[in-house]
Order: structure tokens, then sequence, then C-alpha cells
């Protein structure tokens, strides 16, 4: 599904932050991605959702070379990548309701056709009596939540999901990733930026290790 | 959305959740947020400017048709002016230029200056008790032109040389040329004025409008990466903005309208009064005409169509440069 070659990036004039990465993403995939703070996992995550070019090396999504693909094409490949950033990136006048619905609106869609599919998908993140909350109002681990539900309610093809239990306690972290896992067992591809080994620990998938700007899988 | 109550409430126990109800959601919201601090600032800022280049549009359109009224009003009148000549009977003679005057075609009225109306002319200086007839005082033939159909200058001089050879036309050319100078001078000064508070308006409005989608950048941010296309992002703030535009301009343009009213009001009702006279002789009528609010109409739209293209550019730029970046790292100066 994406295919990285000898992929390097460098920001600035610094040094590459990002060198010879070669590996391959597979339909229904799991993986976790580790590596120390600072060693580029963010960079990593942000060049498999196209929004950085790498400075060389070829990546391929979805049969597509990167770099050839148009401004215009751009957003129509990215809704077949769901992502939950970091900091969430939830618009706060709007509710938990809208903000999931948000990719839909994007799409076009008209309200009464999705409706029923947002709050059912919130009930299944365990926010189905949140629907109406402004996110200053939510705690971290909701806040994780309605990300992670933003970014499942158009079933993409895969999902990016940087330190997803970052902000939140042990008992939430097991149920985000249980979220996850049954995620994947429906079809959906899940790459998870981590550097919570405890986490790790408790589901068996691939580990991308990224130390020094390289990358090993185990 | 059911409204049905619980069954269960009747038992004093718990109601079911608002999902299980029918999920009770507010109406959707808008994707760029209805109002916040600098958006209500944007309105003001519009609404004043609008006010200050619908005050001076209306402004011009005043002077323009006050000068055009006098340069109206000067040319349709000429005069006939007969200075007294020994042996010449005088109203005999004034007589005849009428005659001669009338017969000419486009000549639509000509009236002889009385005795006693050159008396009162000349009172101010003369004093009430002179004896016209002791001065060599001219006398004068007002004549009114058919503005459709005006007189050949010729064939009328000509016609009153032929009847009375002393008297002379004054067609107050000089006069109306020096008002026709300064009548453009002060149009061109007045749109000269009404382009410098035009740019003024413009560049205020883009640098506000520009200023109030900076805190919305995050917005654009988010729309883009949940695959919103380009196109899309601009629509939803357009509309934003083309409200916020239409708001302050349709204030400011109805404060000026209001300004203008006003003053024609007052200048009606007080009618006759020193102040008034001074201020009508200043500055004319203060009716505005129609084509002064059709440029108040004007300024608006062109207010609102500028905050909205603004609005539109400022999402183009933004999600350009979030793509430029995505083309080069290099840019990036952080990890």
């Amino acid at each position: 599904m994406i295919h990285f070659e000898n992929v390097g990036l460098r920001y600035g004039m610094g040094p590459e932050v990002l060198r010879d990465l070669t590996f391959d993403i597979p339909k229904e995939s799991f993986q976790f991605l580790t590596g120390p703070s600072g060693a580029g996992k963010t960079t990593l995550m942000r060049l498999l959702f196209m929004s950085l070019q790498p400075t060389r090396g070829l990546i391929r999504t979805f049969g597509r070379d990167i770099s050839t693909i148009g401004r215009e094409e751009l957003p129509l490949l990215r809704r077949r990548i769901g992502i939950v950033f970091q900091d969430f990136r939830l618009l706060e006048h709007l509710t938990t309701y809208e903000n999931v619905a948000l990719p839909l609106r994007v799409r076009g869609k008209e309200e009464a056709s999705y409706r029923s599919d947002v709050i059912e998908l919130l009930k299944w993140v365990g926010l189905g009596e949140r629907v109406n909350v402004l996110p200053p109002v939510l705690s971290g681990g909701e806040k994780q939540r309605v990300a992670i539900a933003r970014a499942l309610i158009d079933r993409p093809e895969l999902l990016l999901a940087d330190e997803p239990t970052g902000n939140v306690d042990p008992p939430m972290a097991r149920r985000i990733l249980s979220l996850l896992v049954q995620l994947n067992k429906l079809g959906t591809a899940v790459v998870i930026a981590t550097h919570d080994l405890t986490l790790m620990d408790r589901f068996e998938a691939r580990r991308m290790i990224l130390a020094d700007g390289r990358l090993e899988i185990i | 959305m059911s409204e049905e109550r619980d069954p269960r409430e009747k038992d004093g126990t718990e109601r079911a959740p608002a999902h299980k109800r029918g999920a009770a959601l507010r109406p959707t919201a808008p994707i760029v947020p209805p109002a916040n601090v600098s958006g209500r600032a944007l309105i003001i800022v519009i609404a004043i400017m609008a006010f200050l280049s619908c005050l001076t549009a209306g402004a011009v359109t005043m002077v323009r048709s006050t000068a055009s009224a006098w340069q109206s009003q000067i040319s349709r009148e000429l005069t006939v002016q007969l200075k007294p000549v020994e042996g010449l009977e005088m109203d005999a003679a004034l007589e005849e230029i009428r005659t001669a005057a009338l017969a000419v075609p486009g000549v639509a009225t000509a009236s002889i200056v009385d005795r006693a109306a050159t008396e009162r002319l000349l009172s101010p200086w003369l004093g009430d008790d002179f004896d016209i007839d002791a001065l060599p005082v001219p006398r004068l033939v007002i004549l009114t032109v058919d503005e459709d159909n005006p007189p050949d200058d010729e064939a009328l001089r000509a016609s009153i040389a032929a009847a009375v050879p002393q008297a002379a036309l004054d067609d107050h050319r000089a006069w109306t040329d020096r008002l026709v100078a300064m009548a453009r001078t002060m149009s061109l000064l007045g749109l000269g004025i009404l382009g410098l508070i035009m740019a003024a308006t413009a560049m205020t409005v883009i640098f506000a409008t520009r200023g109030a989608m900076a805190g919305n950048r995050h917005i654009i941010e988010v729309l883009h990466f949940v695959g919103a296309e380009t196109g899309f992002i601009a629509r939803q703030f357009q509309k934003r903005f083309l409200l916020i535009g239409l708001q302050g301009a349709a204030a400011g343009g109805a404060a000026a309208s209001f300004v203008f009213l006003s003053l024609a009001a007052w200048q009606a009702m007080t009618r006759a009064t020193p102040l008034n006279d001074q201020a009508t002789a200043l500055f004319g009528r203060f009716l505005l005409p129609w084509s002064g609010y059709v440029w108040i109409v004007i300024v608006i739209a062109v207010i609102a169509t500028m905050t909205t293209l603004t609005s539109r550019m400022t999402v183009i730029r933004a999600v350009r440069e979030i793509d430029k970046l995505r083309a080069d790292p290099s840019l990036i100066d952080f990890n």
C-alpha cells in the first residue's frame, strides 16, 4: 500500500533526520513506530501522510509516486488516510459530534446520510453521551478518542496515530489500543507512533524502530 | 429528534442517555465560527471606512450636481445692455430690442428691467434717493433661452444690432467659462479625494481581513488535513467574510445616507435663516441626487466584494504555503 525506497529527509541546512529508509506498509497490517524522542517519528508520520516530501528517495502511496501528485489531487488521496495528531487538532467551536463529522462534511455529504454513523462511532469509542460537548470541556483521553473517531469516520485504508496514548492514563491507553486493534481487524492498516514500551508489549505487532535517522524493523 | 419523554422518568429512574433518545443535537455549527473578537473588530473597521467612502462619494456627487446646476442657470440667460446715448429714446429702444430678440428662434422670453427694478439694483451702492435720470445708467433686457434649441449667437447679435445699433449683447461667456472651469476642477478634486479614500479603504479592509483571517489559520490546516479541497475551504471563509463585509459596509453606507438626509431635512426646516443662507451659499443644497445613493450602494458592494476576495486569497495562499513546505522541507527550520 505504501512503499519507501532509500528515503532521506533534512530540514533547512541541517543534517539528515531520516536516512535511507526502505520499507513497506502492507494492506491490513498493524505496526508500531518507535524510537527515542527526536528520532524523527513525527517526521516519518508526516511523510506517510504526504504532508512532507522527501529530500531524496522514492515514496509510493496507493501505487502513486508522491512527487508526481498535483496540488488538486492531494486532498482526494489523503481521504484514504486517517490521521490522529499528537495535539488532536480539534476545532474548538465545534462539538464532539461536529468534529467527528467534519471529514464527511468536507466531502459534501448531507448530514442526514451520516448522522447515525457518527453517533454509532462515538458510542464505539465510548463518547455516546458527550456528543454535544465542546473540546475545551473534554479530558485528554476524550479528546484523543474524538480525534481517533474523526480519523476513522470515513473508513480509511490506513490509520496513522501519532502518540495516541501520550496524554492518557494506562487504563485509557489500553482502551485506545484495543480500539485500534479492533479497527485493524476490520481491515484498516494501522501505524502507531509511540515510545510507550508497555503499550507495545500488550499487542504482538511489527515494530519499526527509528534511531539516528535509520530504521530497523523487528 | 424525538421530543417524547422517556417512560422511566415517571418512576423517578434515570433518563436514557441523549444518543439513545435520538441525540438532541444542536443545529450544525458553521465550519468558520460566526463571531469572535477579530470578526467584530473587522465589522467596525469596515463600517468606518465605508462611512467615509460613502460620505465622500455622496459629497462628490452633490458638488458635481450643484456645479452643473450653476452652469445651466448661468448659460440659460443672456443680457442685452443699452447705454444712454444723446438723442436715443430709451424706453422705445428697449422695446425694439425686446421685439427683435423675440423674433430670433430659440429665445424663450425677453423682459425689460424697468426703471424701478434698475433703481433697486443700484440702491445698495448709490442709496435710496438718487435720481436715475441724472446719471448715465445703462438699462437691461434679460433674455432666457430655450435650452433644447438655443438661438444662434450671431443671428441674435445681428438682429439686435439691426434694431438698435447701440445695444450690446452679453452672453456671459467669460463668466460661464470660469464657472465651468471651477466646476470641473471641483469635480476632479472630489474624484481625486474619492480615489484616495477608496484606496485607503481597500488597504484597510484588506489588511483588517487578513488580520481576522490569521486567527483562523488552524481551521484551514485542519480542513486541509481532513481532505478538504482548497475551493471548499475558500467557500467556507468567503461566506463568513461576505457577511462581515456586507454588515460593516451596509452600516457605514446607512450612516452616510442618514447624514445626507439629516442635512437636507435641516436645510428644509431652517429655510430663510442666516445660518442656512450662509451654508447654502457655501455648499449649495444638501440634497443628495439619486445617483449619490447609487454610488453608496456601489461602495457597499465593492467593499463587501473586497472582503470576500481577500478571505479567498488568504485561504488559497495559506494552503499554498502548506503545500510549499510539503514540497520543500528545507524551508522548515525546525525538527
